[in-house]
């Protein structure tokens, strides 16, 4: 880990400049993965500012009838919060399915959003990869890439992103707000806050530089049953081979996104139309294009099955 | 072999830990990254103050320090465990102001004025804790290493239990989590015991959880 | 003592205080945080610096050049070791691959310097500054490739022809029997992944060095050290008091031994090094893939009349087979035999023993295959079994087991586990989603003595000391180390002090093999006996026929306190145990039966273990509480290996990919249901003079296939390469609806 100066900082605005206008410069909050980075020098960064004192930790209606969700509260308060509990449950059950009891208590709404991806080869930097270095190439093609994307990928990069919570935010159709240096705030949809990796795979999410996420606003509740189906070999404590957020109506309408699958949490709204038709119709358009590698190629017939099964409770509920 | 010249990194020089300076067929963007050096002045240690089992603390440390190396190397506290150093094992699980977290990835500068509690702070070896107590009744450990994170993360999530906090194995989200075996398993996936003393440990949990009950 | 005759009555059968379930009296220590490991010697050694071992980025070539400059100008900078600078290093006699690499790599992450400096943050910044400059050379790193053309190997030591074991004719019984199987099973290479890392305390004072470490054999590492040192043993002090888990990784000395000891020199101040957890999966030993060949042939009745166990695996140059075809030459009858064995030259990282060398990767294979054979006979799997036992050698049938009682384990097991409510026919239960499916093996693991030394002293404060270098790695070697000697002397277990893993100590049989625990305690049974030798000499009593209990001693109608005898002063004994020929007379082995249940989510394919028994027939057992968490830790291992736990080779770069705890996955709590053990009451009197022989590893043998052959009854889909994951049988599992 590089030497770095610290600062705990006292206002969003000012962080936001503060992080703007120091090289090399990040803003810390729960640090479970930053902090795991760093160690590995995959993160270098020079100055941290820590943004635990500046509040963003509530959880509150809002006009609409939807959740304003601060971007300091944890994981694990969030999960528990009875409103998400009982309205936007595939939010709960993605939180509660991501990490240990430990660094949920830690990780908080924003820093999950900011999660990098867990390719193996991204961790090991001693092995070429664009996302890490760009332009060194991206040693997980043609090498052990069980975990890694089926779809969305690139000649770069074939990370995935591994946050379960994002990919419920994605069903949710959950915004992200944020506030730049100079004091404005912006909302970007979460559709388009991660980014595919193309031929950048180092730029991960639509912020700018300094650019700080003060919450996550979730939209009136929309009903139906909720499901998060998290597939992984272990039972707990597991990133997810292949994941399924689903919001499910009485008749059969309803949301899917997938996690696991791709450098960002993966919905297609379109293949939502046919999901009075079953998990393969579904499937088959959500999963349009994949590009599997010889290692993860059975993460297109999970998909489906899982989907199948989540289906198959909410017929059965 | 595959045949990909293009990560072919044999005449490259690297970068001991981390990235790889390149001597031949360097990138711009790398070569700019690898000559940055470190900073000539390293920063100032900062001071920090907390309380750890009860007892107020005051230490200057580099800004790098996690706790758990405030505990272990400053404060030479060495019940909490570094097993990975990486939040995978769960081994340095310490309470802090009454929650579980990895000690490892967290900087101790970020816990001015926290209440820390380690396994040292929840009994001695005269005066064990119930739950320590139960752990040696059940033999909840083999080689020992996980265990004060075991023991700090099960006193953890009986309180969790207790408090309403819900997890991944709920059948109904809106219920209050009761004291069964499967929610306690779940809770304590983060903490690995390689000697696989979890059947035993699961029945020191519900021996103590009964007690309260 | 020379054990060369089976055990006749001694002590230890009054069972006063062995083979009781007593708590561990290391458990407030290890449950409180106060028991020192190897890195927290804080007390002995006040400030130490801080060394950060820097591991190789290639997996095969040299380093052209190594530029320190810069690492050596950062701040706390104390110094640096490398290869270059390190002196004449010499190789331990347990290492296949140099612990200090340079300038030849031998492997990935093989250590290439060791950065030391004031604090642990500052050494690992500076690490990271090391310019190294790698000339890669091509790398032999895929198993299969390289079994093609791998030669035939003789046993684990390297050893002697002949590399074929054969009785009668294999290939003639096999073309001629009516039932058979030839079938191909996979074994991953498997990490250790013990909890307490690799770490080391080293400080000179002179010439002499004092090494705080973990350890699992106390007077290896330290012999291995000092070859590795040029420096004569005994100027090498070596202590592993707390051992955070070891599995057979420990066995051997590491890299942050040798680079504490060598920091420690060049920084001339006591070093502590502790091997980050990255580094661990390559730097250090692994337990190696196999590919195993089984064929059986059987008469139609089910008796087997040829079996044949052909394993191949690799290592570096120099290295060793895994020698997964040691329990196929023991477990059933059959009149024609082949074992053999192939070893191929790769340079990934060095293969070594892990828990249960041979026999655990050995019986995930054998154990389906029978599974197998029993299914194409229309037998039941334990009934096959049952059919083919043995109770002596079948490659030497003049040489009996010492005790076998597998069809006991087998029979109890069922009737415990519930196993006549299986169906047979696969894919047949349901349990809402879930397909549920029983499966079983047969436990096996030989046994052996080993020579183990002990000191005893019974001191005038009434405590009585044992010391021994014998290691405690979870295994419970404080406990039942202490219940041996309270039994000795007829005292209760809180007089007894235990004081291990100290070379000053004598040299004991270490924790390996699973031969720990009875060579371990029977070296303290022979100290003992010197020791009431002394005592009754002292009081004037016959030793012959002293009786030790309660605190007195009896002899004839005297009877005196033992505090009587050390009123004098001290008294000690010390000696050795030492195996003699039985096991060349005998053959000494443990046996078992593993039951699992396991439901597999018709939908994704996903496996979870339900419900798990095991029954081990292992002799006495010296305290069933710490006994049976070896097995159940054994068994919690074995899921692991059934359904997760792979090292991931990149074939093209030569190293292993997953290498840290959360890629490399291992069992956590909720992977793990309720587990029940069952031992069989026995003693084998020509194991050990304690009768007992080891549970360890048997625990883990088996337990594979047990998963595995459940999986399939569950299914239906047989997946005969490990770990059985859930892509293996996806598109073949019954229909979902």
């Amino acid at each position: 880990m590089r030497a770095f100066t610290y600062e705990r900082a006292d206002s969003a605005r000012d962080a936001a400049a503060r992080a703007a206008s120091t090289p090399g410069a990040k803003f810390i909050a729960g640090g479970t993965n930053l902090l795991d980075l760093m160690k590995l020098e995959i993160e270098t960064p020079r100055h941290l500012i820590d943004v635990n004192g500046l509040g963003f930790d509530r959880i509150e209606k809002t006009g609409d009838g939807g959740l304003r969700i601060g971007a300091l509260v944890r994981n694990t308060d969030l999960a528990a919060d009875m409103r998400v509990r009982k309205d936007y449950g595939v939010l709960s059950r993605a939180l509660l399915a991501g990490a240990s009891g430990q660094l949920r208590n830690k990780a908080t709404t924003a820093g999950n959003l900011l999660q990098r991806t867990r390719c193996p080869y991204f961790y090991d930097t001693n092995q070429p990869c664009n996302k890490r270095k760009p332009g060194s190439g991206c040693a997980a093609i043609g090498g052990y890439s069980r975990q890694l994307a089926v779809i969305g990928s690139s000649e770069s990069c074939i990370a995935t992103h591994p946050s379960d919570m994002a990919v419920a935010l994605r069903a949710l159709d959950a915004t992200v707000e944020t506030v730049n240096a100079a004091g404005q705030a912006r909302a970007i949809p979460i559709a388009d806050f991660h980014r595919l990796p193309g031929d950048t795979p180092h730029i991960e999410t639509a912020l700018a530089p300094g650019e700080f996420i003060t919450g996550v606003t979730l939209p009136k509740p929309i009903g139906g049953r909720h499901y998060y189906e998290k597939v992984r070999d272990r039972a707990s404590y597991a990133f997810a081979l292949v994941s399924v957020a689903a919001v499910i109506h009485k008749d059969g309408t309803g949301r899917v996104a997938l996690g696991g699958v791709a450098h960002k949490p993966w919905r297609v709204e379109a293949a939502e139309t046919a999901m009075p038709e079953g998990a393969r119709a579904v499937s088959a358009r959500l999963l349009a294009g994949a590009r599997p590698t010889h290692d993860n190629a059975f993460k297109v017939p999970l998909a489906e099955r899982a989907l199948a099964a989540v289906m198959m409770q909410a017929r059965t509920a | 072999m595959a045949d990909l010249p293009e990560l072919d990194i044999s005449r490259r020089g690297m970068l001991g830990g981390g990235t790889a300076t390149v001597v031949i067929a360097a990138s711009p963007v790398a070569a700019a990254q690898d000559k940055e050096p470190m900073q000539a002045d390293p920063p100032a240690p900062i001071p920090l103050s907390f309380e750890v089992n009860g007892e107020k603390r005051d230490l200057t440390l580099d800004s790098r320090t996690t706790l758990l190396d405030a505990l272990r190397e400053h404060l030479h506290l060495t019940g909490t465990k570094k097993g990975c150093d990486h939040g995978q094992c769960g081994a340095c699980t310490v309470l802090v102001d009454g929650v579980r977290i990895n000690s490892c990835l967290t900087l101790a500068v970020m816990h001015q004025g926290d209440r820390i509690t380690t396994i040292e702070g929840l009994g001695t070896p005269d005066r064990l804790h119930p739950m320590q107590a139960a752990f040696v009744q059940h033999d909840g450990y083999q080689c020992g290493y996980c265990t004060p994170g075991q023991i700090c993360s099960a006193v953890a999530v009986l309180d969790e239990i207790g408090r309403g906090v819900p997890s991944y194995v709920a059948a109904d989200l809106t219920e209050r989590p009761r004291m069964t075996d499967i929610e306690m398993r779940e809770r304590m996936s983060g903490n690995i015991c390689r000697c696989g003393a979890y059947s035993n440990i699961a029945e020191a949990m519900a021996q103590v959880a009964g007690e309260r009950a | 003592m020379k054990f060369d005759t089976p055990a006749g009555a001694n002590p230890i059968d009054r069972t006063a205080v062995v083979g009781r379930p007593h708590d561990r009296i290391d458990g407030p220590l290890k449950t409180t945080g106060t028991a020192p490991y190897a890195y927290e010697h804080h007390a002995e050694v006040r400030n130490p610096a801080c060394g950060y071992i820097l591991g190789s980025a290639i997996g095969k070539g040299r380093i052209g050049a190594m530029d320190l400059a810069e690492a050596k100008t950062a701040p706390g900078v104390l110094a640096i070791v490398t290869a270059q600078d390190a002196g004449k290093l010499g190789k331990g006699k347990f290492n296949t691959a140099k612990l200090l690499g340079g300038p030849d790599i031998d492997h990935y992450h093989q250590a290439i310097a060791v950065v030391v400096a004031e604090t642990f943050e500052q050494a690992r910044a500076a690490a990271a500054l090391i310019r190294v400059d790698y000339i890669r050379a091509k790398g032999r790193f895929d198993l299969a490739e390289e079994l093609k053309t791998a030669p035939l190997t003789g046993n684990s030591n390297g050893g002697a022809p002949p590399k074929e074991a054969r009785v009668g004719d294999f290939e003639q019984a096999f073309a001629a029997a009516p039932v058979t199987l030839d079938a191909t099973y996979t074994t991953p290479d498997q990490s250790h992944m013990m909890m307490e890392p690799f770490a080391s305390l080293a400080a000179w004072h002179g010439d002499e060095l004092t090494v705080w470490t973990s350890n699992q054999m106390i007077d290896w590492g330290r012999t291995d050290l000092a070859i590795t040192l040029g420096i004569p043993k005994e100027k090498i002090r070596f202590l592993s008091p707390y051992v955070g888990g070891g599995f057979g990784g420990k066995l051997f000395l590491r890299a942050d031994a040798v680079m504490a000891a060598l920091g420690a020199r060049a920084a001339k101040r006591p070093v502590k090094v502790a091997m980050p957890r990255p580094l661990m999966a390559n730097n250090s030993t692994h337990r190696p893939a196999t590919v195993q060949r089984i064929r059986i042939g059987a008469t139609r009745e089910g008796t087997i009349t040829a079996i044949a166990h052909e394993s191949g695996s690799g290592d570096l140059p120099g290295g060793r087979p895994e020698t997964a075809v040691n329990q196929s030459k023991l477990l059933y009858a059959g009149a024609n035999r082949l074992t053999a064995m192939r070893l191929a030259v790769l340079d990934l990282p060095e293969g070594n023993a892990m828990r249960a060398p041979g026999e655990a990767p050995g019986m995930m294979a054998l154990e389906i295959a029978i599974d197998e054979m029993a299914e194409r006979l229309g037998m039941d799997p334990i009934a096959f079994r049952v059919k083919n036992d043995t109770q002596v050698d079948p490659e030497k049938p003049e040489r009996p087991f010492s005790e076998r009682n597998l069809v006991r384990c087998l029979r109890e097991g069922a009737d415990r586990f519930g196993w006549a409510r299986r169906d047979p026919r696969p894919g047949q239960v349901r349990d809402g989603r879930w397909l549920i499916g029983m499966g079983m093996a047969a436990a096996f693991r030989n046994s052996s003595l080993v020579p183990s030394g002990a000191r005893v002293r019974l001191g005038r404060d009434g405590i009585l000391v044992v010391e021994t270098d014998m290691t405690d790695i979870g295994t419970g070697s404080y406990t039942i180390i202490g219940q041996t000697a309270a039994e000795m002397l007829g005292l209760p277990l809180n007089k007894v002090q235990v004081r291990l893993a100290d070379s000053r100590f004598p040299v004991s049989a270490g924790s390996g093999g699973q031969f720990g625990a009875a060579s371990s305690t029977s070296g303290v049974y022979a100290a003992c006996l010197k020791l009431r030798e002394a005592v009754a000499q002292r009081l004037g009593f016959n030793t012959t026929d002293a009786v030790f209990e309660g605190g007195t001693v009896k002899s004839g109608n005297r009877s005196a306190d033992l505090a009587d005898a050390t009123r004098a002063g001290d008294l000690t004994g010390e000696d050795k145990v030492e195996p003699g020929d039985l096991e060349k007379k005998y053959q000494i082995s443990t046996f078992g039966a593993h039951f699992v249940e396991v439901g597999v989510d018709a939908y994704t394919g996903v496996m979870r273990v339900r419900r798990m028994l095991a029954v081990c027939d292992a002799g006495r057992i010296l305290n069933p509480k710490t006994a049976r968490s070896q097995v159940i830790g054994a068994m919690t291992m074995g899921v692991g290996g059934a359904l997760m736990e792979e090292l991931a080779v990149d074939k093209r770069f030569g190293f292993f990919v997953n290498h840290d705890l959360a890629s490399y996955e291992v069992p956590v709590h909720l992977d793990i249901p309720h587990q029940e053990v069952l031992f069989l009451d026995g003693t084998d009197d020509k194991a050990s003079p304690m009768k007992a022989k080891g549970v360890g590893e048997l625990g883990l043998c088996g337990v594979g296939a047990a998963v595995a052959n459940a999986v399939y009854n569950a299914t239906g889909v047989r997946v005969r390469d490990y770990p059985v994951t859930l892509e293996k049988h996806l598109d073949r599992l019954p229909g979902a609806a």
